[in-house]
C-alpha cells in the first residue's frame, strides 16, 4: 500500500510542494532512526514550517483515515519514528521556534522541532537550562524527548522529561487542537501531560511546549574514579546514593567502553587499564561546600576500591572528562560497522550481578558487549557491536539482546529507561505487563486515537492485549487481522 | 440506583467469607478488602449490579459523604509490603497511614521528600487527591515519587503500571493519570515509591512580617536562582504569629551540611530578612504544625498560578473568601500553589473560580462537603476539548460509571 498521490498533492498545497518527500532516495532518510537493526520506508514525508499547517496536514490524514508518525530529529533508539509505506511521517523539524522564555518564573515555551541543547544555550544568559539531558541533546529535539520522556545523565538529580513538562498545545489525531495542562503549578484537571509525556507519539502531536527551567548551579565539580572491578564500582555506586549524597551525575563505563573511547578522537584520558570508571558530577551553591562534598564522595570512592581519583573543578577539566562520556557511542561506532544501544533499567543493588551476567551473554554469543551507563539510577544502556549486512550475526544479536532483557526483567527490573518501547521492544512488553494492564493501555489510547492512527502499531502488541487475544496477531510492526474459522 | 437495595447481610452473601463487610456511619454497606483480587471483586460486582460506589481511605481528610450504595475501604490494605534502603524503593498499600510508612522508612534511614497536610491521612489518599505540603518546592508534587501503582478499575480490572525501578519509560504512564484523579479511574490499591536516604543537614528559616515584604523577599530568593527544598508563605492563622497582618515566611534546607551552609548564607542575604533559625526537634515541630493545622477546616481549596502572580491570586481569594485574612492559607512559593483551607459556599466558591480561570489560574476543590462537590466538581470547568478526554477516560475505566466522584462541575 502507498498513500495517494491526491492526499499528497492536497497536503502539498498546504505545506508547499518543496515539503513533500514522495521520492524512494528522499524517503530513505527517514527509514531509519539511531537504531539501525529496524528499517520501514514511509509513504511521504511531510516537513510543515507552521502549526497551522500541521493542524491542516492532520486533517487532511484524517480525513483520508491515513496513518501518521510524528518524528522529530530521528536520534531515537526503538524504532520508534518509524512508518510504514501505507504512512505518512510529519517531521517537525522546521518548527524550531523558541517562543518565549519567562526567567522570573523559570519556563519556556518551545515549539517541538527546538533542538535540547538550543534551548539552555539559549537561557543562560539568565542562569537557567533545561535540565534532561539526552546524551544526542546537541540533535534531539524537544519534542521527541516528550514522546520518549527522555531522560540524561544529569536526571539523576534533577528528573527526566515528565519532571520538566507543564503544558502541551496537541493536535489529537481527529485534528481537533487541545491544550492540556498548565504553565501554573497545578493542572486544570486529571493529569493528561503526565498521560502525554512518553506515550510515544501515539495520543496525537504536541505543537507548542512549556518546559520549565532550573538554575544553573553555581559551583560543579567532576571526579573520574578508576576500578579494578565493575563490582566494586557498582557497590560503590550504592553507597554514595544510600549515604544520602545526590550527585547531579553517576555514570559507569566498562573497559570496552573506556578503550574505544581512548583510541578516538574523543578521548578523556581515562585509564585503558581499568574494568570500570564512574564519573560522579556534584554541583551546589558554593565551591567551598562542592569541595568538601566532593572530598566525602572521594574518600567513598576509594574506600570501595577505586584506585584513583581525579577531580576536576574547572570547565574545561571537567568538560574533556565529559566528553569521554556523551560521545562514547560515537566512539563505540568505530568498534565495528553496526552498534545497537540497548535501554534497560533494573534495581541499583543488582548492578554488579546483571553486568556479569550481560558479559556473560556477550561471550556466549561471540559478541563485543560494552557498557556505558547512567549507573546512579541503574540504567543500563549494554551496546553491542556487528554488522547488518551478516544476517547470522544479525540473528545473534538478536538473540543476545532478547538474553539481556529477560536478565533484566529476571532482576526485578525493565525494558527501557529512557529510549522507549517503540517496535524494537514490542515484544517483551507481555513479559512485563499482563494482558489487562495492555488492554487498558491500549484503551487510553483509543480515547486520543480512536482510528490508531498515530504512530501505529508501536508500543502496545495489540495480540497481547485480553480484549483482543486471538483475534489478531502482530507481525513485524503491522496489525494483520486473523481469519477466523 | 441499584436494582434491589444493598444491606450489609447481602453483601456478605455476594462477596463470601473472603471480604470482611461492615456498615459506615451513614449506614451504607461498607466492604473491607485485603487485597486487589477482593477489590477487584467488589467493583467487578458493584458494577454488573449497578452500585454506586464510594471509596473510602481513613475517612479522615475528605468527608464520607458521597451517596453510594456500597463504601469500599482501603482500611483492608495496610501492610508496607517492602523497603528497601540499598534501592531507595519501598512498596506500600493504599491504606497505610502516612506517618506509618514514614516510621517505617525512617527506620531505614529512608524517607519519600514529601509532606502532607492533614492528620492521619493514608497513603491513597495523598495520591488521588494529589496534596502537596511545602516540599514540592524542591523535590516536585507527589506524582514525582511515584514509581508504580496497581489499581482496580472502576469494573473490576487490576493494572499494573511502572515497577520498582527508578527509570521506567515501559507503556504508557497511567499512574500519572491516577495520581490526582480523586479516584475517578478505580480504586488504587498499592504503590511503589521512590525514596531518599535522609538528609545529613536540614535547616529551617522563619521570618515574619506583611504578607507583600515577605513575598517580595521569597521572590528574591528565587530571583537569584535559589530554589529551596521549601520555601512557605503562612497567613497568620497558619504561620502562629498570633498578630493580625503578621505572615511568616519559613524556608527549608537539605543536604549536605556544607551545602546547607551555604544556602542558609546565601538565601539570609538575599531575602535581606531578619531570620530565625530553627533545627533538630523545633524545626521538625514546626513543619509538623504547619501540616496539620488544617484538619479542623470543611473546605481545602488549591490555586494554582506563576510565582510572580502569587500576590494577585491571594488578593483574589481574600476579596471572595477572606476578607480579614483569619483563614488558613499556606502558599508554595517556587511553584505557585496557594492551599486555601476554611468554611466557604458554593457560591462563593464558584465566584472565586470562575473570576480565577480568568486569569488563567486552576482552582481545585481538595475537600469539601458532597453538595460543594457535586455542584462544582473537582476541576470545574476544562479548557475546550479536555472535558471529552476526561470523560471518555472515565468510561474506559469505569464503563458502569459506579465510582460516586465528582470530577467536573454539574452541568
Amino acid at each position: 500500500m502507498s498513500v495517494a498521490a491526491q492526499i499528497l498533492d492536497a497536503i502539498a498545497g498546504i505545506v508547499g510542494p518543496r515539503w513533500v518527500r514522495r521520492q524512494r532516495a528522499e524517503l530513505e532518510t527517514y527509514a531509519s532512526d539511531g537504531l539501525p537493526t529496524l528499517h520501514a520506508r514511509p509513504g511521504a514525508v511531510v516537513l510543515p514550517g507552521h502549526r497551522d499547517e500541521v493542524i491542516r496536514v492532520v486533517r487532511v490524514l484524517a480525513h483520508h483515515s491515513v496513518p501518521f508518525v510524528a518524528r522529530g530529529a530521528g536520534t531515537g533508539l526503538s524504532g520508534g519514528a518509524l512508518g510504514e509505506s501505507d504512512t505518512v511521517v510529519i517531521a517537525l523539524t522546521r518548527l524550531s521556534r523558541i517562543l518565549s522564555i519567562d526567567p522570573i518564573n523559570r519556563r519556556a515555551v518551545v515549539e517541538p522541532g527546538v533542538v535540547n541543547a538550543r534551548l539552555s544555550q539559549a537561557t543562560a544568559q539568565y542562569g537557567l537550562h533545561y535540565a534532561p539531558d539526552p546524551s544526542s541533546q546537541t540533535a534531539c529535539t524537544i519534542g521527541g524527548n516528550v514522546a520518549e520522556n527522555a531522560g540524561g545523565p544529569h536526571c539523576l538529580k534533577y528528573g527526566v522529561t515528565t519532571n520538566h513538562t507543564l503544558e502541551l498545545e496537541v493536535v489529537l489525531p481527529s485534528g481537533e487542537v487541545v491544550r492540556l495542562g498548565s504553565p501554573n503549578g497545578d493542572q486544570w484537571g486529571p493529569d493528561l501531560v503526565g498521560l502525554f509525556v512518553g506515550s510515544e507519539g501515539m495520543f496525537g502531536i504536541a505543537t507548542e511546549i512549556t518546559v520549565r527551567l532550573v538554575p544553573t548551579p553555581r559551583a560543579v565539580c567532576t571526579l573520574l574514579a578508576a576500578f579494578g572491578s565493575i563490582r566494586a564500582a557498582g557497590e560503590a555506586v550504592s553507597a554514595i546514593i544510600a549515604a544520602g549524597i545526590v550527585p547531579a551525575a553517576l555514570e559507569m563505563m566498562d573497559q570496552n567502553c573506556i578503550k574505544a573511547v581512548e583510541s578516538s578522537i574523543y578521548r578523556a584520558g581515562y585509564p585503558t587499564d581499568a574494568a570500570a570508571v564512574l564519573l560522579v558530577e556534584l554541583d551546589g551553591e558554593t565551591a567551598t561546600a562542592v569541595d568538601e562534598e566532593s572530598a566525602i564522595v572521594g574518600d567513598m570512592l576509594r574506600t570501595r576500591g577505586a584506585r584513583s581519583v581525579k577531580t576536576a573543578h574547572e570547565q574545561a577539566d571537567r568538560d574533556r572528562l565529559w566528553q569521554g562520556r556523551k560521545k562514547a557511542f560515537g566512539a563505540l561506532g568505530r568498534l565495528g560497522p553496526d552498534l545497537v544501544v540497548q535501554d534497560a533499567v533494573v534495581p541499583r543493588s543488582a548492578l554488579p550481578d546483571v553486568l556479569d551476567d550481560i558479559s556473560r551473554i556477550g561471550a556466549r554469543y561471540g559478541l563485543t558487549v560494552s557498557n556505558v551507563f547512567h549507573a546512579g539510577d541503574g540504567n543500563l544502556h549494554p551496546n553491542i557491536t556487528f554488522d547488518r549486512t551478516d544476517p547470522e550475526q544479525r540473528a545473534r544479536v538478536e538473540r543476545a539482546s532478547g538474553e539481556i532483557m529477560e536478565t533484566c526483567i529476571a532482576a526485578g527490573g525493565t525494558i527501557t529507561g529512557e529510549h522507549g518501547v517503540g517496535s524494537d521492544k514490542l515484544r517483551y512488553m507481555s513479559s512485563i505487563f499482563d494482558a489487562e494492564t495492555l488492554g487498558a493501555m491500549r484503551a487510553v489510547r483509543r480515547v486520543f486515537d480512536p482510528e490508531e492512527r498515530s504512530n501505529p502499531g508501536k508500543v502496545i502488541p495489540v495480540h497481547a492485549c485480553r480484549e483482543w487475544s486471538g483475534a489478531i496477531r502482530y507481525d513485524r510492526g503491522r496489525t494483520v487481522a486473523i481469519e477466523t474459522a | 440506583m441499584a436494582h434491589r437495595e444493598l444491606t450489609a447481610a447481602r453483601l456478605r452473601a455476594i462477596l463470601g467469607a473472603g471480604t470482611r463487610v461492615g456498615t459506615a456511619p451513614d449506614g451504607v454497606p461498607r466492604a473491607v478488602p485485603e487485597s486487589a483480587d477482593a477489590c477487584a471483586l467488589v467493583l467487578r460486582t458493584a458494577t454488573q449490579e449497578q452500585w454506586r460506589v464510594r471509596i473510602e481511605g481513613g475517612a479522615r481528610w475528605s468527608p464520607p459523604d458521597a451517596p453510594a450504595d456500597l463504601v469500599l475501604t482501603t482500611a483492608g490494605l495496610r501492610r508496607v509490603t517492602d523497603v528497601s534502603a540499598t534501592d531507595l524503593v519501598a512498596t506500600a498499600e493504599a491504606g497505610v497511614p502516612w506517618s506509618t510508612l514514614r516510621r517505617r522508612l525512617a527506620d531505614h534511614g529512608a524517607w519519600v521528600a514529601h509532606d502532607l497536610p492533614g492528620d492521619e491521612r493514608t497513603l491513597g489518599s495523598a495520591v488521588v487527591t494529589g496534596t502537596a505540603g511545602p516540599l514540592r518546592a524542591g523535590f516536585g508534587a507527589l506524582r514525582d515519587h511515584i514509581l508504580g501503582i496497581t489499581l482496580v478499575t472502576g469494573d473490576g480490572r487490576i493494572v499494573q503500571t511502572g515497577g520498582r525501578v527508578v527509570k521506567n519509560v515501559a507503556g504508557y504512564d497511567l499512574a500519572k493519570l491516577m495520581a490526582g484523579s480523586f479516584g475517578a479511574f478505580g480504586v488504587v490499591t498499592s504503590l511503589h515509591l521512590r525514596l531518599r536516604a535522609v538528609p545529613r543537614a536540614d535547616m529551617t528559616l522563619t521570618a515574619t512580617g506583611t504578607r507583600d515584604h515577605l513575598l517580595d523577599a521569597a521572590h528574591a530568593v528565587l530571583a537569584a536562582g535559589r530554589t529551596p527544598a521549601a520555601m512557605e508563605l503562612l497567613s497568620p492563622r497558619a504561620g502562629g504569629t498570633g498578630s493580625a497582618g503578621q505572615w511568616m515566611l519559613a524556608v527549608r534546607m537539605l543536604g549536605m551540611e556544607s551545602e546547607v551552609a551555604a544556602q542558609r548564607d546565601a538565601i539570609t542575604q538575599n531575602a535581606g530578612l531578619p531570620f530565625t533559625p530553627h533545627g533538630g526537634a523545633d524545626a521538625a515541630d514546626l513543619w509538623r504544625r504547619l501540616l496539620s493545622g488544617t484538619g479542623d477546616d470543611e473546605v481545602t481549596l488549591r490555586l494554582a498560578t506563576l510565582p510572580e502572580g502569587l500576590a494577585d491570586a491571594l488578593d483574589l481569594v481574600a476579596h471572595h473568601l477572606d476578607e480579614t485574612v483569619d483563614d488558613w492559607i499556606s502558599v508554595t512559593v517556587p511553584s505557585g500553589q496557594i492551599r486555601w483551607s476554611g468554611a466557604a459556599g458554593a457560591e462563593d466558591i464558584a465566584l472565586l473560580r470562575r473570576n480565577a480561570a480568568e486569569r488563567e489560574v486552576p482552582l481545585t476543590i481538595e475537600r469539601a462537603p458532597w453538595p460543594v462537590r457535586k455542584r462544582l466538581g473537582h476541576f470545574g470547568a476544562y479548557r475546550a476539548g479536555v472535558g471529552r478526554l476526561v470523560d471518555q477516560l472515565r468510561r474506559s475505566f469505569d464503563p458502569g460509571r459506579v465510582l460516586t466522584v465528582a470530577v467536573g462541575a454539574e452541568q
